[in-house]
């Protein structure tokens, strides 16, 4: 974590035109008292060897790098490779990043943990740690996502945390990060806000980022190890963007490694129905950073749809608005139905069942190999695994479970 | 000189009575009317709402109030063609638009200014734009001479303080508590210890606001600076009413009580 890849975000937080600091003032002395704080440990070789504890033995790192075998041979192109994050404790690549920042939380002495959820996998994660850690707990999530994801609202209650419903807005991810922030607002001085994705103001782009690039570094190692060189090109779903961003940053420089980001495409860009920031939003400035934005004309934030919850967010973390202009990454999109087909390809493939979030991934990485020789081997992020889909799934396709 | 200054100048040890209302809320038809009902009640400059989607830094009665504008197709455009048609009638009350950057950003800086200074506005405060991220859009006031406002809240350091009083210009908006407009546990003395503080650092007039509800809030905060401004406790009042007669009687019942308070300070 400590290794740089880049020297991006600069001294203000900005990854080129991206990013930045738009918070309202109150808000300003705990973001300078957060950039400190972690500039300071991020270098402290005892908090590294205790998060890299906490990684290992409590997240169950490494995650493996699986070769999928019978993937790579049905599409007869490139060799498939997963980066199993779905193994995780709790089910997804999000703990690693609030192992990170409750152990910043409680060196910082603050008492309270505040957090904002979509579709519950952060907000299990974030309930998880505090646990852990014996800290107080409050998780926003939509009224809406609170009614879809019932059974992380209920993980949630069982670790502790005390989830609030947001009824403002759309009653979605987006809403429940204006509460958050409101929360934090009105708790300056003993709260801690973990945020799930590599947005926000800075430092969070950035943190989040160095505490999930773990994904990026391990499969530096991994493909060194098992295919005897780095990959020839990564895969990753993007939402708010972190798996993506923890996958892609160790990588930055290793320009024959090419970068794609997937994109919830919803129901097809031209209905309107997707979340699709980076392919169909415009640049603006959402949850306190300048990035690509999904808006009206008259630059209200719209309503986005994926079949993933934790796609479903009309921003986009700004290190990847700045990727995509700058060309490093390429930035694609897939439908709700193709997402769907993969769900059950990885799954009757390969016998594990990813995330609909990752299927995404799945889904482009398949399409993708298929154009490449089989000489070339393609990384695919597994983000999470798909437990928590299943009545998604039976619900889409009429099933009563 | 610039109206802002000129209405300060005018007021001299009197107190700046600010009242912010919600472009488009109750109703778009009533804005106008309700700009006009709260000078005649004692305003001395109009805080304007641009109405925004995600307004993070508001509490429930400002969201419920921007959402329902939204829903009535009130975006930056109506609310420019609003402050145009009440500086058909009115020349001397000064005009702060006050929202979120996204829909500026969606407009274009150069476009959204030119257009505010051409309706009558005379300055602007958008909340999420600090002032290490103005430069732009400050280029574009300066072309214009329209002024930016600034926040300082409680947590603002001494540097931030200076940074901002730097950039500052037509008045300094002191948010009065730790917490989203609306909000409850005002502590005057606090407030007014770290007024005193800021008027070390600038000139410029001093208005507070976020939290204040009434004219016994308002006189507590007023003591050290040189306005108040009220947002939520009237756009409250204001909830559920349609009737143009019965809103506008409303403001100025909420105004009055307000008004005379300050004056007797």
């Amino acid at each position: 974590m400590t290794q740089k890849f880049d020297n991006l975000p600069d001294e203000t937080g900005h990854f080129g035109r991206f990013g930045g600091n738009f918070a309202s003032e109150t808000l300003f002395h705990c973001l300078e008292e957060l950039k400190s704080a972690y500039q300071k440990l991020k270098n402290d070789p005892e908090f590294q060897q205790q998060f890299n504890k906490d990684l290992a033995e409590f997240v169950g790192r490494p995650s493996p790098l699986y070769f999928a075998e019978r993937l790579t041979h049905e599409q007869q192109g490139a060799q498939i490779w997963l980066k199993r994050e779905d193994l995780n404790h709790t089910g997804a690549h999000k703990i690693n990043n609030t192992v990170g920042q409750i152990l910043l939380a409680k060196s910082m002495g603050k008492k309270r943990i505040i957090a904002e959820t979509g579709a519950g996998q952060h907000g299990v994660a974030t309930a998880t740690v505090a646990a852990r850690m014996g800290l107080e707990c409050i998780v926003y999530m939509g009224s809406v996502d609170i009614e879809r994801q019932a059974i992380n609202v209920f993980r949630m209650k069982l670790l502790g945390a005390d989830v609030r419903a947001v009824d403002s807005g759309s009653k979605t991810l987006k809403d429940a990060l204006n509460e958050a922030m409101r929360d934090w607002v009105a708790h300056v001085d003993d709260t801690f806000y973990i945020i799930g994705t590599v947005a926000g103001p800075a430092p969070y782009p950035a943190m989040v980022r160095d505490f999930n690039s773990v994904i990026g570094q391990e499969v530096r190692k991994q493909s060194i190890a098992q295919i005897g060189r780095f990959p020839d090109a990564l895969v990753a779903c993007v939402g708010g963007g972190s798996n993506a961003m923890g996958l892609f940053y160790p990588f930055i420089q290793d320009k024959e490694v090419l970068m794609y980001g997937v994109e919830a495409g919803g129901k097809g860009l031209e209905t309107g129905q997707h979340a699709a920031s980076i392919n169909a939003g415009k640049v603006g400035v959402l949850h306190g950073n300048r990035t690509y934005v999904m808006s009206d004309d008259a630059g209200q934030v719209t309503e986005t749809h994926s079949i993933s919850a934790g796609l479903d967010y009309p921003g986009v973390g700004p290190e990847h608005a700045y990727l995509n202009d700058i060309g490093r990454a390429k930035y694609v999109t897939v439908n709700d139905d193709e997402a769907l087909a993969a769900f059950h390809t990885l799954t009757r493939k390969e016998g594990i069942m990813p995330a609909l979030e990752s299927a995404h991934a799945i889904a482009y990485g398949l399409q993708l190999a298929k154009t490449m020789s089989p000489d070339k081997h393609i990384v695919i992020n597994l983000s999470g695994r798909g437990d928590k889909d299943v009545h998604t799934v039976a619900e889409i396709e009429g099933v009563s479970v | 000189m610039t109206l802002l200054s000129d209405t300060f100048k005018r007021l001299h040890a009197k107190k700046a009575l600010i009242p912010f209302i919600t472009a488009g809320y109750p109703t778009p038809q009533l804005t106008v009317p309700m700009m006009h009902c709260l000078v005649e009640n004692g305003a001395d400059v109009i805080e304007l709402g641009m109405p925004f989607s995600d307004p993070m830094a508001d509490g429930p009665v400002i969201q419920k109030a921007s959402e329902a504008a939204i829903k009535q197709g009130v975006d930056l455009r109506k609310t420019l063609t609003m402050v145009a048609e009440f500086r058909e009638t009115n020349e001397h009350t000064p005009v702060v638009l006050m929202g979120y950057l996204n829909p500026v950003e969606s407009m274009g800086y150069e476009v959204f200014i030119k257009d505010a200074a051409k309706a009558g506005v005379n300055a602007v405060l958008l909340v999420d734009s600090p002032p290490e991220e103005s430069a732009e859009l400050q280029n574009q006031l300066r072309k214009h001479h329209l002024q930016q406002i600034f926040l300082v809240a409680p947590t603002t350091s001494h540097a931030r303080q200076q940074l901002i009083c730097q950039q500052a210009a037509g008045f300094i908006y002191y948010v009065a508590l730790k917490g989203v407009t609306g909000s409850a546990d005002l502590n005057p003395e606090t407030v007014n210890s770290h007024i005193q503080q800021l008027k070390q650092l600038s000139e410029l007039p001093i208005v507070v606001g976020f939290g204040v509800k009434d004219a016994s809030s308002a006189v507590a905060v007023a003591a050290e600076a040189d306005g108040v401004v009220i947002g939520s406790a009237l756009i409250k009042t204001l909830e559920g009413s349609q009737d143009a007669q019965e809103t506008l009687q409303k403001v100025a019942d909420f105004m009055c009580p307000i008004r005379n308070a300050l004056d007797s300070l």
